[in-house]
């Protein structure tokens, strides 16, 4: 909550055995590493902004996890939330993603002429694509603390920024607490509007207070740029389009990112980015790059292979439904992705995700053939 | 809104902020480190109280007809003993526009101090919420002496159950939107170690969320004992839910008449109840227990939360004064078909509701009919409200069946003119 959490020095008259979270049901990165020694020590920091330890692991307390499903159980109330608990949040780091360690460092490449091929994925197959990220505005606090002053003026500058994006990019804002429902009804038809959240993952967070002041949906009149502000992140930044042609998704992601990144600077704001943990986002999983690539992808045979899941661990890649993260797939078609975000470049991810596309339609063939898959299994990215 | 002041906010700028606002070097040097209260005295300067102020231009709710931009300029900054802020206290009416029928209170309180620090917010609330009771010179009456009430045995041709709930707070803990898992903790233990000295009829035995068995679990619902994890966003947007399940519990009797849910909505809420329509004995239980809980802890040096203005204090301003909801299931088919039967209720000072209760429809011809008001009554005159009306009702509901007409009573005299 904005303003200085001076509550937390009351409950510090409380000892650490009194104040730590019972975790015996749980199952997430948070619980799994959060030792009363660790609560100890941190319960009597917090950031400049006043955001605290439990203010970091409440929605990890909240939502205990799913046998099969590590949730990571923790968020950052701002830039520092990354430093001040870094005895936790390290340790969550190098687990969520991959053994990265506390001394790596996060290497950046939007540059789109990095990316080999791309252009050419099998649209009898690829149905869209897709890339999106993440950027938080240095200087204001993130969605689970922000002020509610704060998160209009992030809106304000997010706005402002947009309005002058030019050529193909020129777009408009809608503004959820006053779009008409024509409007509503043309951002649900073309898939962009996106609602208060439901999931008690980001309820518990504070996330979705004040709802829906200050948040609204930009996309430029081709659409197939859109920026989401004040959802679960400053921004939400999509590049998208129907059909295979990655390569082109990705060069406009990264030209509309750079371009706002220089407006936003033009005004005098950098985004969140250190050289060890790259765009700092809200979830810790969402840290390096916060880059999601994925295609809307036929798969009926392949999806069916007692090798699929195997596979897509190789190539370092996910699976879900076409509903997005917690759905389930319909009639053959997944949404296939990097799974990773921390620890290679944006170029890099998308090559994965270009290279393993490709491999799985060559795949989904053969099985069509009645042919086996077994000489081309990809080694382990 | 971003402009000059913004850019100065990030970290290495905020020495030039410190010196522009009178702070030397040293001072500067020494307050940037541990104690981060001075990063937010700069961020009240860049964000003024307007900045801030919700938009409530779609709501129906006590607190949007109150929060006016100068009490919320007024109060934005303030804390109670326990750091509790305005804000969270307003928080779950922001979150929750309300409904065009049904006008919810849209706040709450942190801890007992809430009412006294953000009383500008919370005196005017009140009066709407209580017809009229004014906090600021009115006091509420208390009392508990069951003997007082009257016809308090109904026809038990048409009452199948009797119930009064109330709530207690802990003084000296916060409440459950505020409260730290520590507090709660301490809640529970003070009310369980109160409970297990109850005898007799009211010897019973804890039941932690956390921790019961499945059978014990299947029994607690299976007795419509058993309260879960609130769903309400009119709760979860108040903080209550934190830390589901721990430190929630039930305590009943072994005669399942009386039970004690502890840590839900309120510290505790009481409920006296029984098949049939001896209200008079229920009440009279109620009464006792409450007394005898009362006297529990004090013994150890606690007491409930009270004063003359608010009477009990509770988490919801609804709750306030009496915290008292006396209710019965009543069969009214005659009646509940009569168009004057909402008109009899109203001026009966009764509520009705589904058998499932708030928020729910009755079904077939049974309603849960309840008192309305909460503060400036007192428990014997609001149960006594209660049992006067019911019976009224079921007159009503006799001379519906033998064809005779019926009359809506006069209403019963409020504070609000």
């Amino acid at each position: 909550m904005p303003f200085g959490n001076t509550h937390n020095q009351m409950k510090l008259k409380y000892s650490s055995e009194q104040e730590y979270p019972d975790l015996s049901q749980h199952n997430n990165h948070m619980a799994k590493l959060l030792t009363p020694a660790i609560y100890e020590r941190l319960r009597s920091k917090q950031t400049p902004s006043g955001f605290t330890l439990d203010d970091v692991i409440q929605t990890g307390i909240d939502n205990p996890g799913h046998p099969f499903i590590m949730t990571v159980g923790c968020v950052a109330g701002d830039e520092e939330t990354y430093e001040v608990f870094k005895e936790l949040l390290d340790p969550v780091i190098e687990d969520r993603h991959g053994g990265y360690k506390p001394s790596d460092k996060h290497k950046t490449d939007l540059n789109p002429d990095n990316l080999k091929g791309g252009d050419d994925l099998d649209p009898n197959y690829v149905l869209s694509s897709r890339v999106r990220t993440g950027r938080s505005v240095r200087g204001f606090c993130l969605p689970p603390h922000c002020s509610r002053g704060e998160r209009r003026a992030v809106e304000t500058l997010s706005i402002e920024a947009l309005d002058t994006l030019s050529g193909d990019l020129k777009g408009k804002y809608y503004a959820l607490k006053n779009m008409t429902d024509a409007e509503q009804q043309q951002l649900i038809d073309d898939h962009f509007l996106f609602d208060k959240p439901v999931s008690p993952l980001l309820l518990a967070s504070g996330m979705a207070r004040d709802w829906p002041d200050a948040r609204g949906i930009w996309h430029n009149n081709n659409k197939t740029f859109l920026v989401w502000v004040n959802e679960e992140d400053h921004l939400r930044v999509i590049s998208m389009q129907q059909g295979g042609n990655m390569k082109e998704v990705f060069n406009r992601f990264c030209t509309g990112l750079t371009k706002i990144e220089g407006l936003f600077k033009d005004r005098g704001h950098s985004f969140m980015w250190n050289e060890h943990l790259g765009y700092v986002l809200t979830c810790p999983s969402n840290l390096g790059t916060g880059l999601r690539a994925g295609v809307h992808v036929k798969l009926p045979n392949m999806s069916k292979h007692a090798k699929f899941e195997e596979v897509l661990k190789k190539l370092r890649l996910q699976k879900r439904g076409t509903g997005g993260v917690d759905t389930a797939a319909v009639g053959g078609v997944f949404d296939i992705s990097n799974a990773d975000r921390l620890g290679f470049s944006e170029v890099e991810l998308v090559q994965m995700v270009v290279d393993g596309i490709k491999l799985l339609i060559e795949m989904e063939k053969k099985l069509e053939k009645g042919q086996s898959i077994d000489d081309i299994m990809p080694a382990q990215k | 809104m971003a402009g000059p002041f913004t850019r100065l906010i990030s970290g290495r700028n905020t020495a030039v902020l410190l010196a522009s606002l009178g702070a030397g070097t040293m001072a500067t040097g020494f307050l940037m480190t541990e104690n981060n209260s001075l990063v937010a005295e700069a961020k009240k300067m860049l964000y003024p109280p307007s900045s801030d102020f919700p938009d409530l231009r779609k709501h129906n709710n006590c607190m949007a007809a109150a929060l006016t931009p100068a009490v919320y300029a007024k109060l934005r900054d303030k804390l109670t003993p326990n750091n509790w802020t305005l804000d969270q206290c307003i928080q779950t009416g922001v979150d929750n526009p309300g409904h065009p029928f049904i006008k919810t209170v849209g706040c709450v309180a942190g801890d007992e101090e809430s009412y006294e620090v953000f009383a500008e917010l919370f005196d005017p609330i009140i009066k709407d919420r209580h017809n009229g009771y004014d906090p600021r010179t009115m006091t509420h009456p208390t009392d508990l002496d069951a003997s007082k009430i009257t016809n308090g045995v109904f026809d038990e041709k048409y009452v199948l159950s009797s119930r009064v709930r109330t709530g207690r707070s802990i003084r000296g803990l916060s409440l459950p939107p505020a409260c730290s898992r520590a507090e709660r903790r301490e809640v529970e233990r003070v009310v369980v170690m109160a409970l297990a000295g109850l005898k007799g009829d009211l010897a019973g035995r804890y039941y932690g969320l956390g921790d019961m068995t499945d059978k014990e679990q299947q029994q607690l619902i299976d007795d419509h004992f058993l309260f879960d994890k609130p769903v309400s966003p009119l709760l979860t947007c108040a903080f209550m839910a934190r830390d589901w399940p721990d430190a929630r519990g039930i305590w009943h009797n072994n005669e399942k008449t009386f039970l004690i849910w502890v840590n839900e909505e309120d510290h505790t809420r009481v409920i006296s109840m029984e098949k049939g329509g001896n209200m008079k004995r229920v009440f009279e239980r109620f009464c006792r227990g409450l007394k005898q809980v009362e006297q529990l802890i004090q013994e150890r040096g606690w007491e409930f939360m009270w004063n003359e203005r608010l009477g009990y204090i509770l988490t919801c301003p609804s709750n306030l004064g009496t915290g008292l909801r006396a209710g019965v299931h009543v069969r009214l088919p005659n009646l509940s078909k009569d168009s004057r039967f909402s008109k009899i209720l109203d001026n009966l000072r009764l509520q009705k509701r589904g058998t499932g209760g708030v928020d729910t429809a009755a079904t077939g011809d049974t309603f849960d009919i309840s008192n309305n008001d909460r503060l400036g009554k007192s428990e014997v005159e609001l149960v006594q409200l209660l049992v006067d009306g019911v019976n009224y009702l079921i007159e009503c509901e006799k001379k519906l069946e033998k064809g005779h007409d019926i009359k809506v009573p006069a209403p019963i005299t409020q504070f609000r003119k």
